[in-house]
Order: structure tokens, then C-alpha cells, then sequence
């Protein structure tokens, strides 16, 4: 660790303007929003560099890019362009696969894209620096600090005379967000409102992974499943990059806590059904990695405002976890986005309290982070219900096995008949199904 | 079924990960609370496995090859048996291919 100060003190004993906790995706853009709106900035990173903290579980839409960075699919290190996109229903015998693949996402201005989240969001930070913000990395905030009214006034670091000040502190650091909670805006936390996330990154050569997946160049596959995690509530993922293919699972904390098979033995599991394994056989791990996911979206949310403070990304819980839509960092850099802007609003009008920092709740409800997750707030918990974790895809999967098993010389059975055979089997109740089938309804609206 | 694709030992799958570790202990663990505690959570769930039974009903912990990722006191059921921070600066895992 290097000893030096933390930056030159400045006027009225401020380092900065604008300090950033957590050089990810929000924290970056945060930084980016609030260096161009003529702001000094610091943005603070733990880790040695920005991204060595961080893992996900495979996608980034870019979209939200375009007006931060204009065609930055020229020069963002993306490993493949998604242009296969598959949801799986899995049982411990059968898989059920919707498998949609289109042209349109393998050109500007592409869709999803895989990426090894120490090179993008280093790629990410480096924008900030040339928008004028200063990173510093391998500096770990300790706590906040106050003025004499309690408003949040900077950060206490680990470096030696590490005290930070800045009229605005966005806390961009992390599902744990220690700042969020020191600064009161959550009021409690619930475990059931987190999953763990677990992933292999396995090396196989890109010639065999174009082969198995069924893609050329640099287009890639996503593949996210239910079904797949021995009861515990979550799914699971599978992903390629050029020569590595990603697999891993997210799982709900207390239950995965209940039971006896750890996280690896359930990657291990997945890796041995018979529709992924053929897939990722023979390759060698590269990198094992976890992280944990707000999975809970809306319902889980700090209030996201204090006197001199926003929080923004993981730190908010603003990923979005809604079934067949599963993001994350396009929420982060959309609400860093805001963060930064709001903070540089607020410094111009010289009214950095909660009341000056308003417009960033504004903003938010304006685009798409908390409209979407507002609008899509009860998927969450329907997607990790009992039903639709256990006794759906066993049912679906049945259904299906049954129209297509051949039973000559029995005359083919009617699909009626065999749904309700099947939903009578599955001990799930119309009654229930026709719940879950409105609160789809409601919930994707 | 067959073992097609034996599994890396534990040993094994943590050297794929690089870490830098720090003087100083991230996490904390009051081993009062471990001997009372009958569910362990912290056992099966942590995905280093750090966190190990010991003959007499306690927990053995170490830290150095710690993801970081809070799954251990999210799960433990012991208010404050587990205390957690951030490693010190530039120290802890270093992801390359996540």
C-alpha cells in the first residue's frame, strides 16, 4: 500500500466534489455523468483494479451504453455477441428447451454480449478517467463521514490520513453496501432476498465451443434454466465466451443453507445432466468464482437518498431478476448515470441535501430502472415460489414427454387428457395455476 | 451413471483463483456462539468452504481464500456470531475470467 494522502486538499477543506464508492459498473458511470457535467470526481476502488471483486452471471445489454459511450461495441473487450438466447425447463431427466436465435444481434447495435467482467468494467473505469475523474484503486471505505448537521460529508478510507471529503458520496460498493446501511437507508435485510451466485468458467477451444453450441465468429449463446438446483429456489446459467464456457447456479441463501449438498456439488450436478454435459465436457477450469445477487428487485430497495448521499446498482438492489429477463449491469450504469447527474445538479444549485438531491429518484422513475423494476415487481418471488421451482417444470416436462412418446398401438391420447393426468400427478391445483398464470399476466403486464 | 468428467479437488478449484492475502483477518468469528449453533449454516453454504466443524461443536474458520461474497453471516442464524468486512485494500480475491 502506497502512503501517500489521498488527493491535495482542496478549497473549504473538500477533496472533491463528487466521490464514487466502487468502480463497477455504476461506480463508473457515476463518474463518467458527473466528471462530464463539469464536476471533480474520485472514484474509489478496493480491489487492485477495477472489476478483480466483481462476477455475474453472463450478459450485458449494451444499450444503455449508446449515449455514454457512442459505438462503444468498437472498443469494449466483449468475448462473444449473444445471438442465440435459450430458456431451459429442467428435470433430473428431461430438459425442455425454448431456443430463439436471430441475425439482428450480431450487428450494431447488437443486443446481449459476454464479457469477463475484470476486463469490461476496467474498460468501463478508463472512460472515467478520460471524462476527468480520478480512480483510485486498492483503497477500501471504512465509513462515512459526517458535518456538524449529519449530512454524509466523505468517506473514512484504509489508507493512512485517509479521510476523503465531497459534497456528494455515491455508494456504488457492492450487494453488501456497507456505506448504504451505516447511512440508515436499509431498514433490514432479509436473506431470502439474496441468492448466491456460482460459477466455473471452463476453457474448451473456440473451434469445439462454435461446434457444440452451434455458432461461428463471435457470436455466442445464453442459456438460463429452472429446474436445475435440486429444489433449492434459483436456476442456472450457461454462457459462451471465445475459448471459455461459463455454467453456474444462483441459489436462494437460507435455502441452500438448509440442505446438505454444497455449492460446487450443485454446479457438479448440473454439469452431469444429460443436456449439459455434453457441452462443457473435457474442458479445464480456468476460474472458480461466487458473488452474491439482490435477487428480490423492487421489494428489497434502500430508500436511495440521504443528505449528501445516493446509492446506486448491487449497493441498491437494483438488479433485475424477473424470470426471463435477467440483468444487472445495464441497471447499474443506468442508475450511475442518474447518480452522476443528480449529484452534479444538486453542487451547480448548491443544495447537496436529500431535498437537492431529489432529482436522481426523478430520474430513475423516469427511465427504465425504476420503471422497470416497479412494473415487474412481484416476478421475483412468483419465480422462486415452490410451484414454479419444483412441481411446473416436472409437470411441463411430462406433458411434453408424454406428446411425444409414441405408443402405437395405443391410439395417440388427447392433449387434454394428458394435461390432466399430468396436473392431477403434479398435486398442483388449476386453482393455484390459474393464479400464477395471472400474476404473470399482471407482473409482465 | 459414469464418471465422465471427474471433478477438480477442492484443493484444486480454489488454485484457480487468484488471491492476495492481507495481514489482517476479514472475518471474525465468535466461537461461543458456534458451540450452542445446530444448523452450521456457514458449513454448506460458504462456496470456498471456509468455514469447518470441528469434533467438539465448534467452527474452524480461515480467511485468505475468501470470495467475499457475505453468503456467511446472510446465513448465519446467531446475531453477530459472524463479523465480516472488507479485507483491507488491494488484498483479497482477485477474479480474472468472472
Amino acid at each position: 500500500m502506497s502512503p501517500e494522502p489521498v488527493a491535495n486538499r482542496a478549497r473549504d477543506g473538500l477533496d472533491v466534489d463528487v466521490l464514487v464508492v466502487g468502480a463497477g459498473p455504476a461506480g463508473s458511470a457515476a463518474a463518467i455523468s458527473a466528471a462530464r457535467a463539469g464536476c471533480s470526481v474520485l472514484l474509489l476502488e478496493r480491489g487492485p483494479f477495477p472489476g478483480s471483486k466483481n462476477m455475474y452471471g453472463g450478459v450485458v445489454y449494451g444499450r444503455i451504453l449508446d449515449g455514454l459511450v457512442p459505438n462503444w461495441w468498437d472498443e469494449a473487450p466483449i468475448q462473444r455477441w449473444i445471438t442465440r438466447r435459450a430458456t431451459m425447463v429442467q428435470t433430473p431427466t428431461q430438459a425442455l428447451t425454448v431456443d430463439f436465435r436471430t441475425e439482428t444481434w450480431s450487428r450494431p447495435p447488437y443486443n446481449g454480449a459476454t464479457t469477463y467482467r475484470p476486463d469490461f468494467d476496467r474498460w468501463l473505469a478508463s472512460k472515467a478517467t478520460d471524462a476527468g475523474a480520478t480512480l483510485l484503486t486498492s483503497t477500501t471505505a471504512v465509513g462515512l463521514l459526517r458535518d456538524a448537521s449529519g449530512a454524509i460529508a466523505g468517506v473514512r478510507t484504509d489508507r493512512p490520513d485517509g479521510d476523503i471529503r465531497a459534497r456528494v458520496v455515491i455508494a456504488c460498493d457492492g450487494v453488501n453496501s456497507f456505506l448504504a446501511k451505516e447511512a440508515g437507508l436499509y431498514t433490514h435485510t432479509e436473506p431470502e432476498h439474496f441468492t448466491l451466485g456460482v460459477k466455473e468458467t471452463i476453457a474448451l477451444p473456440r473451434e469445439t465451443i462454435d461446434e457444440r453450441f452451434g455458432v461461428r465468429g463471435d457470436h455466442g449463446v445464453d442459456i438460463e434454466m429452472i429446474g436445475c438446483t435440486d429444489g433449492i429456489p434459483g436456476g442456472g446459467f450457461l454462457y459462451t465466451n471465445l475459448d471459455t464456457v461459463a455454467v453456474g447456479l444462483v441459489l436462494q441463501l437460507p435455502a441452500l443453507a438448509a440442505q446438505q449438498r454444497r455449492p460446487e456439488e450443485l454446479i457438479a450436478r448440473l454439469k452431469a445432466h444429460p443436456s449439459i454435459a455434453p457441452l462443457v465436457e473435457g474442458g479445464e477450469l480456468k476460474e472458480y468464482s461466487a458473488h452474491l445477487i439482490p435477487e428480490a428487485g423492487f421489494r428489497m430497495m434502500p430508500e436511495l437518498i440521504a443528505d449528501g448521499f445516493l446509492v446506486a446498482g448491487d449497493a441498491a438492489a437494483m438488479c433485475l431478476a424477473a424470470g426471463i429477463w435477467l440483468e444487472g449491469v445495464n441497471f447499474a450504469i443506468g442508475a450511475g448515470m442518474a447518480a452522476g447527474q443528480a449529484a452534479a445538479e444538486a453542487i451547480r444549485l448548491d443544495d447537496t441535501s436529500a431535498c437537492g438531491l431529489e432529482g436522481y429518484r426523478r430520474r430513475l422513475e423516469h427511465g427504465f430502472v425504476l420503471s422497470d423494476h416497479r412494473k415487474l415487481q412481484g416476478v421475483p418471488d412468483l419465480i422462486m415460489s415452490d410451484r414454479t421451482q419444483r412441481a411446473m417444470p416436472q409437470m411441463v416436462a411430462n406433458v411434453v414427454e408424454r406428446v411425444f412418446t409414441v405408443s402405437n398401438p395405443l391410439p395417440k391420447p388427447g392433449f387434454l387428457a394428458i394435461a390432466t393426468s399430468e396436473l392431477a400427478a403434479s398435486g398442483l391445483r388449476l386453482r393455484d395455476l390459474a393464479m400464477d398464470g395471472l400474476a404473470v399476466l399482471k407482473g409482465f403486464g | 451413471m459414469r464418471d465422465l468428467y471427474p471433478e477438480v479437488g477442492f484443493e484444486d478449484r480454489m488454485a484457480t483463483v487468484d488471491f492476495r492475502v492481507g495481514e489482517r483477518a476479514h472475518i471474525t468469528v465468535d466461537g461461543d456462539h458456534c458451540n450452542g449453533c445446530t444448523t452450521k449454516a456457514c458449513v454448506v453454504a460458504c462456496p470456498a468452504q471456509l468455514f469447518v466443524p470441528t469434533s467438539d461443536g465448534g467452527i474452524l474458520f480461515n480467511y485468505e481464500q475468501c470470495f467475499e461474497c457475505g453468503t456467511c453471516y446472510m446465513v448465519c442464524n446467531t446475531e453477530g456470531a459472524i463479523t465480516w468486512t472488507y479485507p483491507d485494500g488491494g488484498n483479497g480475491v482477485v477474479f480474472r475470467r468472472s
